[in-house]
């Protein structure tokens, strides 16, 4: 219990600072992520430039924070559509004509059979490359899991004994969903949206990396992935940096987001 | 005779919790039955794990004792594998609700037979000696049984099999943790008779309840507990008709006894049913129900579960229609239910306060006013329903039904779920609302004694049908049918 009040303090307080990296970078890191310099190229981390520097001269510290808007907004971004489209297909699914619920749910049930990446490639291939598309891609990919997920939990409300109590007392359909069913089941999606987040931002990486996200210079963090991936052997900072912030970032909102789905259960 | 299990100065604290047992000293003998009794959180459950080992597995548990020895053995420093070899053969728990005891995918034999198997008894031997354990435990056509798995048998006869499991080892001593509690009377009333049997046949029985009723019925000698403490011991018949102790008579107090304090005066008809029937699929749940409720009265519905019962009263309260028949509302009646399970109908969500300003029509009392009347501190107001203990859920569920300013209440099994004292409250607080705002009420039940005390008239069901109706006290004094009679002398009401 203690062990996890600890690691759920240190999770918030890394969640706060990559927040105060996406809405001020400038605050974390005054320089300017995209200005070269030759003469400071491949320099290892020093005081001066604490994660090193880039073939550009480009500090990577700086850069991971401004690219903390690209990374984390666009993680942030895709799930707001994958849970947005998942809320509308789940409540349609949920409480709508049994026709329309056995219809969707076999569409959403073969497409989540899908790899989350393997989906998200296939919508980059179909819409094109670049930062709007990736972000369209994960949202698109990650919808069937949370309109699953909303189905189950809109029917299970729907049919509880509270809502058929409010029925008993005469509420209107339409009031005991607003009042019992809407939140009752959004509340618990809070939890599975942060997990969701932190997952997001891995796979907006991974398709930077791969060429389909973001393009360089971006400090996107999948992308300067992939430009150090060609320095591995002399420059270990230009990615491991990157990699490191990838992983902390989504560690920290798993550790939050199962925190929150035991206070909420 | 000198005792199996002999138990003195036993004290169990637990983390979180404190000292949960206190200084009990008890012994169990060879056939007889010892009843613990206590209201729920006297520490009952606790004692009967302690007795088996079971909380000692808590690392953060401290249990001391002066002597604590099964059959001679010293238990006190025993470690955990003395215990499981105990468990496994010389002693063995029942607990109450046999659905969750149960494993939904093994079957009868699986579970019954699990003892043998963990001892490496040969598999020809298993088959006899299961059969025999599920005679014994009083299921007459056992090998038709083996083959079945928990969900498909009734409540009666999962406490049954898990009997069967718990002496097919031998055991010499039974410690059954409320096991009649989930069971219809009728039904109950054999299983305790079983318990006396086991006892007759040389087994030491321990048997925790909270019905003194039960105790009364079965038990060779009683320990009182409250609040961890033994304050009361001695043979059942000295303890219950001599009780020196003021918890043991307040506890007698409250067992449900005799006819309803005062007969209302009944009024006007509110609410009529005629010709009720309704089918699921091809079973008929409700078959040509007809009754009449007036202002100021009450009238019980009692039968074994399966009767119809809760699908009648769904009927009633409009929540269902019948596929026959009508119900009539002369003068508009409001119709409240409190159902059967009041934490399930309570939005996990919401406070009390806010259940109860929902559920407020018209010029209803103050959500404080509504508290007050059933009995509860205003301070609960800002609590979640599943922060209340269940006594206060059912008061919560009361209030609920009252702020609509109802003319019918309908009660689905009040007070089944509580304790003898918490059931008292309860049916003084519906006699005194009846008294002064002539609510006329329907009160569920399966138990006999508690409908006795809380109805003028009642009704019969079995399969649906209601078959035998009445003033209550004419139909306890001279039933008519033999389902009547059957639960008349379950509940040991005469």
């Amino acid at each position: 219990m203690r062990a996890l009040g600890v690691s759920a303090f240190v999770a918030t307080g890394v969640v706060l600072l990559i927040l105060v990296a996406v809405s001020a970078p400038a605050l974390l890191a005054p320089g300017d992520p995209l200005a070269v310099s030759p003469t400071e190229g491949f320099l290892a981390p020093s005081l001066a430039h604490p994660f090193g520097t880039d073939e550009s001269g480009r500090g990577i510290y700086t850069r991971i924070v401004h690219g903390a808007r690209a990374s984390a907004g666009i993680g942030v971004a895709a799930t707001a559509i994958g849970v947005g489209l998942g809320i509308v297909i789940g409540f349609v699914c949920g409480l709508g004509p049994r026709a329309v619920d056995a219809a969707l749910t076999r569409v959403v049930e073969v497409l989540y059979a899908l790899p989350t990446l393997v989906m998200a490639l296939l919508f980059v291939a179909v819409i094109g490359p670049g930062p709007t598309s990736s972000i369209l891609a994960i949202g698109l990919a990650t919808a069937p899991g949370y309109a699953r997920m909303v189905r189950t939990r809109v029917r299970q409300v729907a049919r509880s004994d509270y809502v058929a109590y409010a029925r008993h007392e005469g509420v209107t359909r339409t009031a005991a969903f607003g009042r019992h069913v809407l939140p009752n089941t959004l509340w618990p999606l809070i939890a599975m949206v942060t997990l969701g987040i932190g997952q997001a931002i891995v796979w907006v990486s991974a398709l930077s990396f791969l060429g389909l996200g973001a393009e360089p210079p971006s400090p996107e963090w999948g992308s300067m992935l992939n430009a150090g991936r060609v320095y591995l052997s002399t420059a270990w900072w230009m990615t491991l940096f990157p990699g490191l912030a990838i992983i902390v970032t989504a560690i920290a909102l798993t550790v939050l987001g199962r925190r929150l789905s035991k206070g909420s259960a | 005779m000198s005792a199996l299990l002999e138990v003195r100065g036993l004290t169990v604290s637990l983390a979180g919790s404190g000292e949960v047992v206190s200084a009990v000293s008890l012994d169990a003998r060879a056939g007889e039955v010892h009843g613990i009794v206590g209201e729920s959180g006297a520490g009952k459950s606790v004692l009967a794990r302690t007795l088996l080992g079971l909380t000692q597995q808590d690392p953060r548990a401290r249990v001391t004792a002066t002597a604590l020895t099964f059959d001679g053995r010293d238990m006190r420093r025993a470690g955990q594998r003395a215990w499981r070899a105990l468990r496994g053969g010389e002693s063995a728990l029942v607990l109450q609700d046999a659905l969750q005891s149960l494993d939904p995918l093994r079957t009868v034999q699986a579970e019954v037979g699990e003892t043998l198997a963990v001892r490496r008894t040969p598999r020809s031997e298993r088959r006899t000696r299961i059969l025999d354990a599920l005679e014994r435990a009083g299921l007459a056509d056992a090998a038709s049984l083996l083959g079945h798995r928990s969900g498909e048998l009734s409540g009666g006869m999962r406490q049954r099999v898990l009997i069967a499991s718990a002496i097919i080892g031998g055991a010499r001593l039974i410690i059954a943790d409320e096991p009649t509690t989930a069971l219809d009377a009728t039904v109950a009333v054999r299983v305790l008779e079983l318990l006396r049997s086991l006892a007759a046949d040389g087994a030491a029985v321990i048997f925790i309840t909270h019905d003194l009723d039960a105790v009364r019925r079965i038990a060779d000698r009683v320990t009182v507990l409250e609040g961890g403490r033994a304050v009361e011991q001695g043979t059942a018949h000295q303890v219950l008709r001599a009780p020196a102790h003021p918890s043991t008579r307040a506890l007698l107090a409250a067992i449900p006894t005799g006819p309803k304090r005062e007969t209302a005066s009944p009024g006007d008809v509110v609410l009529e049913a005629e010709h009720l029937s309704r089918r699921y699929g091809s079973a008929l749940a409700v078959d040509d129900a007809s009754l009449t409720l007036r202002a100021g009265e009450t009238l019980g519905i009692v039968g074994e579960s399966g009767s119809g019962k809760s699908t009648l009263a769904r009927l009633l309260i409009g929540a269902e229609r019948p596929d026959e028949g009508a119900t009539a509302r002369p003068g508009d009646p409001t119709v409240r239910l409190v159902p059967q399970d009041p934490l399930g109908s309570f939005d996990p969500r919401h406070s009390v306060r806010r259940i109860l300003d929902l559920s407020r029509r018209g010029a209803a009392p103050t959500s404080e006013e509504l508290m007050a009347k059933v009995g509860l501190d205003s301070a609960l107001l800002d609590r979640r329903p599943a922060r209340l203990s269940g006594g206060q859920r059912q008061r919560v569920a009361i209030a609920r039904a009252l702020a609509a300013d109802p003319h019918v209440l309908v009660l689905d099994e009040p007070v089944s779920a509580l304790d003898v004292t918490t059931q008292a409250g309860i049916l003084d607080l519906l006699g005194d609302l009846q008294r002064r705002s002539r609510l006329a009420m329907v009160f569920i039940s399966h138990d006999l004694a508690v409908v006795r005390r809380a109805a003028d008239r009642v009704a019969v069901m079995q399969a649906g049908r209601i078959v035998e109706t009445g003033p209550t006290e004419r139909i306890y004094a001279s039933p008519a049918q033999q389902v009547t009679r059957d639960l008349i002398a379950a509940s040991g009401q005469r």
